[in-house]
C-alpha cells in the first residue's frame, strides 16, 4: 500500500594528504588545531588555493560510475554561521558540480538495480566541536579537509536497497583508492532523504532528512524506523513535515532535531577568491587510462573466467583486497575455483567475522589456504579434516603438510583398510543392515557416518560409498 | 519595489547584524534601491549568455598534494580570546 522513496549523500573524504585549499596536513588523530593553518582558519588576507590531486580523485570517481565530468566548474560560498566553520561560509559547488549524471548497478535478492547518481561536487569539511559544560571547544584539524559529496537519485525503494547502494559507493571509493572508508572515523558518512507514497501515486511525499547514519546497519534501522513513523503519521490522519531528523542508536529512535535557524537560506554565490576549475580532454585521458578494473568488471570476469555464479562473484569482489586474495588463492592452489571461492566465503570469512577482522588482517595467508587446498585436490585429506587444519592455520601454524603429518591426518584411500572398517560397522550393526536390506535406504547415510566416524574423518569419502554399496546392497 | 520590514529584519539576522530600530527604515530603502537595480538588470536579454563565474577571464591554478604547512598553534591561539586543551573555546553552542 505505500511505497518508500529513498535517496542517500553520501560524504567521501579524499585520500590526500593535505588539504583541499591549503598545505596542512589532513592525517587523523592529531592533536586539536596542531593542523588548522591560516587558511583553514580564515584569517584575513589568505586565499585559498585548489589541490590537484583533489581533482584528479573527483574525475576519477566521475569516470567510473559513466558520468559527465565537467570540464568547467563552479567554486561556490554555502553561507552560515557555526563555530566550526571559521569563515562563516563552506567552500562548495553549487550550479556547477564537477561530476553530474552518473549510474551505479547495485544487486538486492540477487536481482541487479541501476540507482541514478544526479551529481558529485567537492568542498571542504567543518571542524569539529567538543561540547563541555557551559562551553565549546572546537578543533580546526578537520576544517578544509576535501569532501566528495555524493547525491543519488531518490531510486532506492527500501532500506535494503539504500545499504546496497551505500555498500557499493563505499567499495567502489576503496577500489579507486579516493577514500579511505573508514566510518569510525568519520570519512564515509551517510545522510538519507525518505518519504513515502501511496502505491501508484506520481508525486513524492513529504520527505525528512536522517543524519547520524555512522555504520551500514544504522542506516538500514534508521530508514526502517523512519518509515514505520512516517506510516504511523500518515495512518492516523497527520502530514509528514520536511525537517531533519537525528537517529538515536542506543534508543533506535529518529528525533526532530532543532532546526537551525533558516537552515536552508544559504545565500550560495560563486568564490570570487576562486577560478573556475577547467579539465582538460587530456588530463581526463590520462586519468582513464590508469584506472583500476573496477567491481562490475571484475565481477563479470570472475563469472566468465572462474565460472562463479552472480552470488560468489559479488562477494568476492566486494572489496580489492578479497578480490585479490581469491585470485592468489586459485592460482597457487592450482585447485577448482569453485573450491577456492566457498573456502574464502565460507572458512575464512566467518572465522573474519568473528574476530572482527579485515581480509588484509587474515591470519591464514592466501598461500597457506592454497597450500591446504592443494591436498584436498589430491586427496591427502578430506574436506572435514580441512577444517581442523585451517584452523591451526589461523592459530598460528604455519606448514600445512607438517600439521597434517603431526595429527596424522592424513586420508586413508587404501581400500583394504576402508573394508576393514566398513566390516567393523556392519558386524556392530546387524539391525540396520537388516532394515536397509529391506528397503529402509536412507539408512545408506547411517552407515557412511559410522564408518567416517570410525575413521575419524580420515576415510576417503567418495571410497567409503562406493565399497560400503558394494558390501551392503 | 520596497521590502516589507520583517524581509530586512531577516536579512538582518542572516548576517549577524543587529539594526536598531529607528534605523530599519533606513535599510528598508537602501536594500529597496538595490533590489530595484537588480529588477532593472533583470530586464536586459541575457539569452544565449553563458553565465559569468568571475570576472577575470583566467582559470584555476592547482597546487600539488604536498604538506608545506607546520603546527603554528601557539602564534594562531596568541590572539584567541579564549583556549583550553588546545581547543578555541567559544559560548556553547546549543543544537
Amino acid at each position: 500500500m505505500w511505497e518508500v522513496v529513498i535517496g542517500l549523500e553520501i560524504h567521501a573524504q579524499l585520500a590526500t594528504k593535505s588539504k583541499i585549499f591549503s598545505g596542512a596536513s589532513t592525517a587523523y588523530g592529531a592533536e586539536p588545531n596542531t593542523q588548522a593553518c591560516a587558511v583553514d582558519l580564515g584569517l584575513p588576507g589568505v586565499l585559498p588555493v585548489l589541490n590537484e590531486e583533489v581533482v584528479r580523485m573527483a574525475a576519477k570517481f566521475g569516470l567510473a560510475i559513466n558520468a559527465k565530468v565537467a570540464p568547467r566548474s563552479v567554486f561556490a560560498r554555502k553561507n552560515y554561521f557555526y563555530p566550526d566553520l571559521p569563515k562563516g561560509y563552506q567552500i562548495s559547488q553549487y550550479e556547477l558540480p564537477i561530476v553530474e549524471s552518473g549510474q551505479l548497478k547495485i544487486e538486492v535478492d540477487n536481482q541487479e538495480k541501476t540507482i541514478g547518481i544526479t551529481r558529485a561536487h567537492l568542498e571542504e569539511d567543518a571542524g569539529k566541536s567538543l561540547h563541555f559544560h557551559g562551553l565549546t571547544g572546537i578543533d580546526l584539524n578537520r576544517a578544509g579537509t576535501p569532501l566528495l559529496e555524493i547525491v543519488s537519485e531518490p531510486d532506492m525503494r527500501s532500506a535494503k536497497e539504500a545499504v546496497a547502494y551505500m555498500k557499493k559507493i563505499h567499495s567502489l571509493v576503496r577500489y579507486l583508492d579516493i577514500c579511505d572508508g573508514n566510518m569510525q572515523e568519520g570519512s564515509f558518512r551517510c545522510d538519507a532523504n525518505v518519504s513515502i507514497r501511496r502505491k501508484g501515486q506520481a508525486e513524492f511525499g513529504t520527505r525528512t532528512e536522517l543524519k547520524n547514519l555512522n555504520s551500514f546497519r544504522f542506516v538500514e534501522r534508521a530508514i526502517n524506523i523512519e518509515i514505520e513513523r512516517q506510516i504511523d503519521v500518515l495512518e492516523s490522519g497527520g502530514s509528514v513535515i520536511q525537517e531533519t531528523r537525528l537517529y538515536d542508536a542506543d534508543k533506535n529512535e529518529t528525533r526532530a532535531m532543532r532546526s537551525k535557524e533558516e537552515a536552508n537560506d544559504y545565500r550560495y554565490f560563486p568564490d570570487p577568491d576562486l577560478l573556475p576549475l577547467v579539465i582538460e580532454p587530456e588530463f581526463l585521458e590520462q586519468i582513464k587510462q590508469d584506472l583500476p578494473e573496477l567491481p562490475d568488471d571484475k565481477k563479470q570476469r570472475f563469472m566468465q573466467e572462474y565460472g562463479l555464479s552472480l552470488y560468489d562473484a559479488s562477494i568476492l569482489t566486494s572489496n580489492r583486497e578479497l578480490a585479490d586474495y581469491f585470485e592468489d588463492t586459485v592460482k597457487l592452489s592450482r585447485s577448482e575455483a569453485k573450491l577456492c571461492a566457498n573456502w574464502i566465503i565460507g572458512e575464512l570469512s566467518s572465522l573474519l567475522n568473528k574476530n572482527n577482522l579485515d581480509i588484509s588482517e587474515s591470519k591464514v595467508t592466501a598461500s597457506q589456504l592454497a597450500n591446504m587446498l592443494r591436498r584436498i585436490t589430491d586427496n591427502t585429506i578430506s574436506g572435514k579434516i580441512a577444517k581442523q587444519v585451517f584452523e591451526a592455520l589461523w592459530n598460528g601454524e604455519r606448514d600445512v603438510d607438517s600439521i597434517i603429518e603431526k595429527h596424522g591426518w592424513k586420508q586413508v584411500t587404501d581400500t583394504g583398510a576402508i573394508e576393514k572398517l566398513i566390516d567393523e560397522v556392519i558386524a556392530k550393526n546387524p539391525k540396520q543392515l537388516e532394515a536397509y536390506r529391506n528397503g529402509k535406504e536412507k539408512l545408506f547415510g547411517f552407515f557412511v557416518g559410522q564408518v567416517m566416524k570410525l575413521s575419524k574423518g580420515k576415510a576417503n569419502p567418495k571410497q567409503v560409498n562406493e565399497l560400503l554399496k558394494k558390501k551392503i546392497s | 519595489m520596497s521590502l516589507p520590514k520583517e524581509e530586512v529584519e531577516k536579512i538582518a539576522h542572516l548576517a549577524r547584524i543587529s539594526l536598531n530600530e529607528q534605523d530599519i527604515p533606513l535599510y528598508t530603502h537602501n536594500l529597496s534601491d538595490i533590489l530595484t537595480l537588480v529588477e532593472q538588470m533583470n530586464s536586459v536579454d541575457t539569452k544565449g549568455i553563458t553565465p559569468m563565474a568571475h570576472p577575470l577571464d583566467a582559470t584555476a591554478r592547482l597546487r600539488a598534494d604536498i604538506v608545506s604547512e607546520s603546527n603554528q598553534r601557539e602564534l594562531f591561539q596568541s590572539i584567541a580570546p579564549q583556549t583550553e586543551g588546545g581547543l578555541y573555546l567559544v559560548p556553547k553552542v546549543i543544537e
